[in-house]
Formats: structure tokens, sequence, C-alpha cells
């Protein structure tokens, strides 16, 4: 029997499963062993993260001593769910939650294989484990998975909409289905999607509860109108002009940033929420912090988080934390501090000497020699916000680079001569140093 | 090179960040170090005495540029100035400074040499001949503030280089020198 009788799972660079199209996280468990009962040789996967979804059950290695990759079982495998016996044993031990699946003859967990085997979960952390059971039987006999099949098997290699907001990797499998014909076929078709939709968005609306139990629906939907507009653009680029690509790809932003299928909740990860909120919004801002130059006010993140969870809004508080946790888990971004207080989050390659070095070049241009910089002169050469290439031009000049010049026109920054006149003589002109290079820009031209 | 009147400026005088204060330390102290050697040296090219820090001061400000010292500024340069011992405060408010681009002492040892210079060891002069008189025309004694005078005249009676005797008004108090 191979030792890879599970599936595998896939995760995100910051250690979070990467889910199927629709698939929901409904509980997460820390430190729990899984064993296959019935062949002991099996390599034991121990003490990690148990994530149940709509789909799988999803096992993940502790970070700290991965010795197991991480595993799936896809709950359509599973046949049975025993009913935990309470005895005295079980009060010492700890708790454990048996199920079974079916698996192929060669051992390997699959859809109504031919043989069963017996799986028990070792719960070794502080969990409830018979919340947990009833969230697995609930997640069992929802059988989510079924409303997916078709998808999943047309495009059995990896079909990620969920927690990054969506990748393009999935675009093409779709498109093959869809007989698009022309620009018109694809107004027409949204047309007709628009239609059918109206009625769904007005029940959604009704009151709130019925928008949280439509909030997947409407999710799914942005996914595939989003999915649709890519294929129709690849399809039909000669035929279509600059005007209507524009449009459309303002609306594949907009449907982009609709959402996060499965928000972590304090609900589904209990004391593991920060934790995992932390990892979720790590895998999240990477996107809109490649489109802001790599950095991003905490303001912007916390609205654009909570825009892409619905209804699932966590508060500002929450956000810190979840990226003070940032400093543990190996992640690409960080979260800094200004000197003013200002809280941004940038990607760790977005290094303070780039910045440094960039602003250096700025302020020694002829007219920035000559009328200084302001903060919005900065944020457009550095494309981020004003606000930030204030902090950086604050930051410059405090290392003495810079110095302000404050008057009626306004805030400006300029280059630090001060450092280059001779204390001894002020009417001593250093050659080729940068006093004299703003008197050749500044003085001369008057 | 930019002059203001007759003196001649450096050309830092037309750097807008001069003329705000800088917050950073080091950088405020070149600046401050800057303004110091440049108040000094003006006052003492165009003999002026008394800065007030709400008068219009000619230096404190740069038209062609648009740009003017506020007032904590300028009281951070001269007060800079006061704690080198260059400069007093006149009032506690920090209104009026009192200049000294020779100290007290220098210029007891000034008015001494000019003493000798005119052979006047042993004669009367009153105060207002000293500032005006022909015999001080050329020299930094020329048009000195009163009071500045009167304390160096102070200071060399106590070392018994001379006496100050009253007239009937301040106008015409006199010095018998004794070197």
């Amino acid at each position: 029997m191979a030792g890879n009788w599970l599936l595998p799972a896939e995760t995100t660079s910051s250690g979070r499963p990467v889910l199927r199209p629709g698939e929901v996280e409904s509980s997460l468990q820390p430190s729990v062993d899984l064993v296959n009962e019935e062949h002991p040789n099996l390599p034991i996967l121990k003490s990690g993260l148990l994530v149940l979804t709509t789909h799988r059950l999803l096992w993940l290695p502790n970070p700290e001593s991965a010795t197991s990759p991480a595993s799936a079982v896809p709950l359509a495998t599973v046949t049975h769910i025993f009913q935990s016996k309470k005895s005295i044993k079980g009060m010492f031990a700890s708790p454990r939650v048996r199920f079974q699946v079916s698996i192929t003859p060669d051992g390997k967990v699959q859809e109504r294989g031919s043989k069963s085997t017996v799986i028990t979960l070792v719960f070794r952390g502080k969990s409830d484990p018979d919340s947990f059971v009833g969230k697995f039987w609930e997640a069992w006999r929802g059988r989510a998975w079924e409303g997916s099949v078709e998808t999943g098997e047309g495009e059995p290699g990896r079909v990620e909409l969920g927690d990054g907001g969506g990748s393009s990797s999935s675009d093409t499998g779709l498109a093959l289905k869809m007989p698009v014909v022309g620009v018109s076929g694809i107004l027409r078709k949204e047309q007709e999607m628009w239609e059918s939709t109206d009625k769904s968005l007005q029940d959604a609306f009704q009151d709130l509860n019925a928008l949280m139990s439509k909030a997947k629906e409407m999710v799914t939907l942005a996914e595939k109108m989003r999915q649709k507009l890519l294929s129709g653009s690849s399809s039909q680029a000669n035929a279509t002009n600059d005007e209507e690509m524009g449009s459309k790809e303002e609306m594949q932003d907009w449907l982009l940033s609709i959402g996060i299928v499965s928000p972590v909740t304090k609900e589904s990860a209990g004391a593991l929420y920060h934790q995992q909120l932390s990892r979720q919004l790590a895998d999240f801002v990477k996107i809109p912090l490649e489109r802001a130059g790599g950095i991003m006010n905490m303001i912007d993140i916390y609205c654009l988080f909570n825009r892409a969870r619905g209804t699932e809004l966590i508060s500002p508080d929450d956000l810190l934390r979840a990226c003070s946790l940032w400093d543990k888990f190996n992640v690409p971004v960080m979260l800094k501090k200004f000197e003013s207080g200002v809280m941004v989050i940038q990607n760790k390659s977005h290094s303070d000497e780039e910045v440094f070095s960039r602003i250096r070049s700025l302020v020694q241009k002829p007219d920035a020699l000559k009328t200084g910089v302001s903060a919005t002169d900065a944020a457009r050469t550095l494309g981020i916000a004003p606000a930030m290439a204030k902090e950086h031009l604050l930051a410059a000049e405090s290392k003495g680079f810079l110095c302000r010049d404050v008057s009626p026109d306004g805030f400006r920054f300029y280059i630090n001569i001060f450092q280059d006149i001779d204390p001894n003589d002020a009417y001593l002109v250093k050659e080729y140093g940068v006093y004299d290079a703003w008197i050749r820009a500044a003085i001369a031209s008057r | 090179m930019q002059t203001l009147g007759e003196h001649k400026l450096p050309h830092f005088f037309h750097y807008p960040p001069y003329f705000t204060l800088q917050p950073v330390r080091e950088t405020r102290e070149k600046q401050i170090q800057l303004w110091k050697e440049l108040i000094l040296d003006y006052c003492r090219v165009q003999k002026i005495f008394v800065i007030g820090l709400e008068e219009d001061f000619p230096l404190f400000s740069n038209p062609a540029i648009e740009r003017s010292l506020n007032h904590e500024a300028r009281e951070a340069f001269l007060s800079a100035i006061v704690l080198d011992g260059r400069a007093e405060w006149m009032d506690k408010s920090h209104r009026q400074c009192l200049i000294l681009w020779h100290r007290i002492k220098e210029w007891a040892d000034i008015i001494l040499h000019f003493v000798k210079e005119n052979g006047l060891e042993d004669s009367v002069m009153t105060v207002e001949e000293i500032r005006t008189g022909v015999e001080s025309r050329g020299t930094d004694i020329h048009g000195m503030d009163r009071g500045v005078l009167m304390r160096a005249l102070k200071l060399l009676e106590n070392k018994g280089k001379l006496a100050i005797f009253k007239g009937a008004s301040t106008d015409d108090e006199g010095v018998k020198f004794s070197v």
C-alpha cells in the first residue's frame, strides 16, 4: 500500500489552504493527528491543523515540524461517521472521532472505491470535538461538492478563486464551453445573465439574512461573469474596440474585488481566528499591493479587505492584530509604522533604501533644486499615495538629507545644502558639491 | 553674489529652507550657526546695535524668494547669539535684542586704543564728543550705541583708567582719561 494514500492538498505561500470553487471552511481544529486504524504501519499524520470545509477534510502540517505533506480527504469518499462512544477510558485519553472512507483496492482514497477503511482523528489540543462532529455531519450531509462536480471534473487542474480573490489560471477552461459569437453574443449572454440574476439580487436585498445566505451565490456569479468576460476579450480581441476593452477591464476589476468566498470567521476558526485571519490577509494583500507600488495605507487595506469579505466584516482591531502576527509567519508582507504613527502594509522587497534613492534622484533634478518638491510631486514620481509620500519625505528629512520650507505656498522639501556650507567661510562654494549644484540651478537662472 | 543695500550676502540667502526653522537637530544647528554669523556680520558692517523682533529687519526677509522668518525663528537665532555672549535681551518679553558685535571688554580696549592713538591720555571729553566727534571718525566708536559706550566707560572707570563726572544734564557727561 502506497504511503500517499490521501490526496495532496495545496496551500498558499502563507500556509492557508487553496480552496476549490465554492468551497467554504466551516471549522478549524489545532493539533490533530490523522491515523489509519486498519493499517497502523502507514505514516501517522501528527499534530497538524485540521480544516473542515464543505468539500473536504484537510490536514495541514505544523509549520515548525513539517514532516508530512498537507493532505486531503474528499467528503465525497466518506461513507460513514461513527458516533463517539462515551466511556471511562475516554475521559482520560484525547478525544477521538472515527469515520469510514472508501478506498481503491490498492488503498488510495477514492469515491465509490471497492474497499473501505476507518480513519481516526485524535484531538490533542484544547478543542471541542462534539461541535466538530456536528459540523462534520452537517458538511457531509450538505453534499456541497455535488453542485460543483461538473466544473471540478472538467478541470482536473487547479481552479482557484477563493482566497486571493481569484487568479486567471483557470480562465481558458471555461472559455471553451462558452459558445460566444462576436461581441453581440457576449452582450446578449450578459443581458440574459443580468435578467436571471435580477431576481436573485432582489431576493438578496430583502434582508440581511437573505443576503448572507445568497452571498456565496453572488460571489460564484461574479466569478463566472469575470471569466466569461476574460474569455470573451481573448477570443474577440481584434473585433472589439478600445472603449469596450476599457469598460470590460473595469468590469473585471469590479467583479474581482467582490469576494473572498471563504472568509475566516471567529465562528469557523475559534481560537485560531487571528492566526488564520493573518494568513488570509497576507494572501489577500498581494494583488492590491502590487498595483499600489508595493506599499499601502492600513486604512485602504481595511476597506478593501472588508469589501472582499462582504458580510463577515472584521474590526480595525482584528486587522491590526492580524497584521502584527505577520512577524511570526514567513509571509512576504510586513506592517510598518512611521514615526508620525501612520501605519502601512508593504512588501518586504519594497525597501526603504530604494524609496530613499528615488527621492534622492528626484530632489536633484534642476526643477526640484529650484523650487523643491511637495508631497504631491513625490507621490507622482514614486507612484504612491501623497500621505505616504510625505512620510517618506519626512523620513528622508530626519536622516538629514532634506530640508523643509514652510511658506504660504505650502510645505516643500529641498535637498539639504547646509551640510555642504563651510561654517568658517559662508561665501566659499565647494566645487561639484550639492551646494554648487543648487547654486547653478537656483541662482544662475534668476 | 546678491547684495542687501551695500551688504554682500551669501548664496544660501536665496535658499528657501534657510527661512524655515529646521526641525531636525543636526540640520538646525548648522542653520543657526549660519544665521548667527550672518546677523553679527551684517550688524558690524551696518553699525546696528538693536534688533527689534517685531520690526522690519532687512535681514529677516528675502523679497526675491518671498520668504521671511517667523517670530519663533527670529527668537531662536537671536537667543543662540545671546547664549554665545554676543547679544543681550533688552526686556523680559524678548522684544528687543542688543547685539554686541564687540563684547563690552572689546569695546573698552578699542576706546583705550583710540585714546592712545589720538594722544588724549590726560584730556577731558564729553561722551557725545567720543561718539560723534571728529577724532572718532572712521573708527568703530563713531556712532556707537550710547548705552554700550557707557558700559564700556564704566568698565574702564572700575579699572581706574578714567573718571566719569556728571554735567548739568545727561547730554554732557564728561570723561577724564588718566591712562
